[in-house]
C-alpha cells in the first residue's frame, strides 16, 4: 500500500508539451508511472513520444483526454496564469486526484479554485509542489526518483528540497518510505498535513511517519494535535527556518512569520508537547526514526 | 510587495470609496505649497514601509503652512525602523467624530477573503485582536459569490447606528472587496475609517499588500514598487529572478529550494557559524543564475567564505557546477567556496568541478561544518 498513488494511478499530464511538462512526463515514464496521455491545446491528435519507444496520446481538452483513458490522476506544469484554470478543468473531467506543480499561482486564484475542487469532491495537491512519490510503484511529479526506495516511512513536507534532503539521508541508512508527499509552500493549498497524517495511518504499510514544517501559519500546530489526538502510528519532524528573520518572505508565499504567528519556536514547541519528536538538523531525522520503528 | 499610503488612497478613489484630498511631495517646499493649498490644518505623513509611523515621530500636524514646511523638514530625511523617508502626504486635518476599522486578507485557514470591521479603529488591530477580540467581526467571503450587499450591510450594522452611515459604509464595504480584486492584494485596510461631525463617512489611512504572484498580471500594481530603503543586492537578486535576503552573519548561502535554503540558514546557526543571507536560486537548470547568485554574494563585504547546498531535482547539478566554473572566471572571488552537490547529474557536475580545481562533497552537514571552520567560527 502507499496514499494517494500507486502502480494503478492512471495519470495524464497536462502542459505535456511544454519545456518542464516534456522534461518531467519522460522522467515518470521511465521511474514507471503509467502516464497515459497528455493535454496541450492545439496539439490534440499527436502523439507524445517518451524514453524506451515508449509514447502516449495528446488531447485538446481534458474531458476528452479522460473520456479516452479513463485517467485518475493528473499533473499540471502549465504557467502561472493558466494553472487555475487547468486545475478546475481537471475537477471538471472528474479527475479525482490532481496535482499542481505550478509555482507563482496568485492566491486569490486558488480561493476560487479550492471551492471548485470542493464542490467537485476531487482532492488537489499543491501548488508549487513537487508532487509525491510512491516508491517502486508510481511517481507523479518532480521529485528525484533515485533518492527514494520501498519501505514502511511516510514522509510529508511543505518543501521540495528539503524533502529530498531527508528522503536522501533515509534511505542513505536503509530507511524506506511508503510514500513522500510535498504539500507546498503556499497559503492556500488542497490537501494540509492533516489531510495526509490521516491517510498515512490508515495505510497499512506505513509504520511511522515524518512531517517536516517551515515557518508560517498555523497548519503544523493543527497537524501536531491531531497526532496526539488521532494517530496512533509515531511521527517525527523538523521544522526549517528557525534562523529566518520575521516579516520577510523566505521563497515560499507562505513561509512568512508575522507577530507571534508561525515562528519555528512555537512550532516546534507544539510538535513536543504532542509527543512528535524534533530533529535538530535534517540528518537527525533517521535516528529518531529509527528509534520508533 | 507592499506599496505605500499615498498609492493606497489612489487605488481606493479609483474605485469610489470617500478619501480626503492629498498631495504628495519630496521636499519641505513643496509641502509648504500644498499647505497653503489646502488653506487649513494640515497633517504630514511620513510615506514608508513600516509600520508605527506615528509613535516614530513620522505624522505630524501643521496649523500654518510654515509650521508644514518645518514639519516636513524634519520628517523628509529621517530614518523609520532604518528606512529613509523620501516622500510625505499632505492633506487637510479631518474633525473627526468616530473611528472603525474596516480591513481584509487573504486567509490561510478558511483558504478565502475574511473581511475584518471594528468599532476600534485608529489603533492598531493585532492590538484590539489580541486585547478584545469580540471588538471585532470577521466574515469570510464566498468567492463563488463575492461579498453580497446584505453581507456589507450586516457588517455596517454592526459598525454605525445611523442608517445613512450604515449605507455609505456598507457601499464602502464593497468598494474596498473590488479593490482589493482588482489590485491582486494579500491585505487592504482602511483605518481608521471616520465619521465627520456632519455625518459622511471617510477613509482617513489605508494600507494594501500585494501578493507577489499577481504581479505578472498586473503592470499597473509593479509600477507602483518603491525600492527606496530596498537594499541593493535583493534589488538585484530579484531582477536575477533570485530570493535574496541579506542577514548579518559571514557565511554566504547559496541553496535551491526555500525549505533546505532556510534548513541550511539553520544548520550554519547550529554549528555555531552565522549565515550572510538567505538565497534560493530556484528551479530552474541556468547557469547564469548562479553567475549572478554569486556576484551578489561576493559584494557583502562581511562574506568570508560561500556555501553551495544544492540537491539536484528539476536543478540539474550540471548546470550548477558550470555556474561556478564560469563565475569564478568571470569575477574575482577572493574567499573560499565550498559545495556540496547531490541529485540529478550529480557524477557530471563532480567530474566538473575536479576538473576545475574544486572539490565537492554530498553530504550536507559536512559542508556546512567546513564553511563555518572557514568562516573562523564554530563549535
Amino acid at each position: 500500500m502507499s496514499i494517494f498513488i500507486d502502480e494503478n494511478t492512471k495519470l495524464l499530464v497536462q502542459g505535456i508539451t511544454g519545456r518542464d511538462g516534456s522534461f518531467h512526463a519522460r522522467q515518470m515514464m521511465e521511474y514507471g508511472t503509467q502516464v497515459v496521455g497528455g493535454v496541450t491545446p492545439g496539439k490534440g491528435g499527436q502523439t507524445f513520444e517518451g524514453p524506451d519507444g515508449r509514447s502516449c496520446p495528446i488531447f485538446d481538452t481534458m474531458e476528452q483526454a479522460v473520456a479516452a483513458t479513463g485517467a485518475n490522476a493528473s499533473v499540471i506544469y502549465v504557467p502561472p496564469a493558466f494553472a487555475a484554470d487547468a486545475i478546475m478543468e481537471a475537477a471538471g473531467a472528474g479527475v479525482p486526484f490532481i496535482v499542481a506543480i505550478t509555482e507563482g499561482v496568485p492566491v486569490l486564484d486558488m480561493t476560487r479554485v479550492y471551492a471548485y475542487v470542493q464542490d467537485a469532491g476531487v482532492r488537489l495537491l499543491g501548488p508549487n509542489c513537487p508532487g509525491l512519490l510512491s516508491p517502486g510503484k508510481s511517481k507523479v511529479g518532480i521529485l528525484p526518483g533515485q533518492i527514494a526506495t520501498p519501505g514502511p516511512v511516510g514522509v510529508v513536507s511543505r518543501s521540495g528540497t528539503l524533502t529530498y534532503e531527508v528522503v536522501y539521508q533515509l534511505t542513505n541508512a536503509g530507511i524506506g518510505q511508503s510514500t513522500c508527499v510535498g504539500i507546498g509552500g503556499d497559503p492556500i493549498n488542497g490537501t494540509n498535513f492533516i489531510d495526509c497524517l490521516e491517510a498515512f495511518e490508515n495505510d497499512p504499510e506505513t509504520k511511522a511517519v515524518v512531517m517536516i514544517g517551515e515557518i508560517g501559519g498555523t497548519d503544523e500546530q493543527q497537524a501536531a494535535e491531531f497526532v496526539s489526538s488521532r494517530m496512533t502510528k509515531p511521527v517525527v519532524g523538523f521544522i526549517a527556518g528557525q534562523t529566518a528573520p520575521p516579516g520577510r518572505r523566505m521563497g515560499h508565499a507562505g513561509a512568512i512569520i508575522s507577530g507571534s504567528e508561525g515562528t519555528a519556536a512555537e512550532k516546534i514547541e507544539t510538535f513536543e508537547r504532542n509527543g512528535i519528536g524534533v530533529a535538530k538538523k535534517p540528518s537527525d531525522v533517521v535516528g529518531l526514526i529509527q528509534a520508533v520503528l | 510587495m507592499n506599496i505605500h499610503e499615498y498609492q493606497a488612497r489612489e487605488i481606493l478613489t479609483a474605485h469610489g470609496v470617500p478619501v480626503p484630498p492629498g498631495v504628495v511631495a519630496t521636499t519641505p517646499e513643496e509641502v509648504e505649497r500644498a499647505a497653503q493649498q489646502f488653506g487649513s490644518t494640515v497633517v504630514v505623513k511620513a510615506q514608508v514601509h513600516a509600520g508605527g509611523r506615528g509613535k516614530a515621530g513620522g505624522v505630524k500636524l501643521a496649523k500654518s503652512p510654515a509650521e508644514a514646511k518645518d514639519v516636513a523638514g524634519k520628517i523628509l530625511g529621517m530614518r523609520i525602523k532604518d528606512l529613509p523617508v523620501e516622500k510625505v502626504l499632505v492633506a487637510p486635518a479631518e474633525d473627526i467624530a468616530s473611528e472603525a476599522y474596516v480591513g481584509m486578507i487573504l486567509d490561510r485557514a478558511s483558504k478565502r477573503v475574511v473581511v475584518m470591521v471594528s468599532r476600534e479603529g485608529g489603533v492598531d488591530i493585532e492590538e484590539v485582536a489580541a486585547m478584545n477580540p469580540d471588538a471585532i467581526r470577521k466574515l469570510a467571503v464566498d468567492p463563488r459569490y463575492g461579498l453580497l450587499p446584505y453581507q456589507a450591510y450586516s457588517l455596517a450594522v454592526s459598525l454605525y447606528d445611523d442608517i445613512r452611515q450604515q449605507r455609505a459604509c456598507a457601499k464602502i464595504l464593497q468598494q474596498l472587496y473590488a479593490a482589493f480584486l482588482s489590485s491582486g492584494a494579500s491585505l487592504a485596510e482602511i483605518n481608521p475609517l471616520v465619521t465627520t461631525p456632519d455625518g459622511e463617512v471617510k477613509a482617513l489611512d489605508a494600507k494594501f499588500n500585494i501578493d507577489d504572484n499577481e504581479l505578472f498580471r498586473r503592470p499597473d500594481i509593479e509600477a507602483l514598487r518603491d525600492t527606496s530603503g530596498e537594499p541593493e543586492a535583493e534589488i538585484q537578486a530579484r531582477e536575477a529572478g533570485l530570493t535574496f535576503i541579506k542577514l548579518d552573519g559571514n557565511i554566504g548561502a547559496c541553496v535551491n529550494g526555500a525549505g533546505l535554503a532556510m534548513a541550511t540558514m539553520d544548520l550554519i546557526k547550529f554549528y555555531g557559524g552565522e549565515p550572510a543571507n538567505f538565497l534560493d536560486i530556484g528551479g530552474s537548470s541556468n547557469p547564469e543564475k548562479v553567475v549572478n547568485a554569486l556576484r551578489i554574494i561576493t559584494a557583502d563585504p562581511n562574506v568570508k567564505v560561500i556555501c553551495f547546498n544544492i540537491f539536484g531535482g528539476i536543478t540539474r547539478c550540471d548546470d550548477v557546477a558550470n555556474g561556478i566554473v564560469t563565475a569564478t572566471q568571470r569575477i574575482k572571488i577572493d574567499v573560499p567556496i565550498v559545495i556540496r552537490l547531490t541529485g540529478t547529474n550529480e557524477d557530471a557536475a563532480l567530474e566538473i568541478l575536479k576538473n576545475a580545481g574544486f572539490s565537492a562533497t554530498t553530504s550536507m552537514d559536512e559542508v556546512v561544518q567546513k564553511a563555518v571552520e572557514l568562516a573562523g567560527a564554530g563549535k
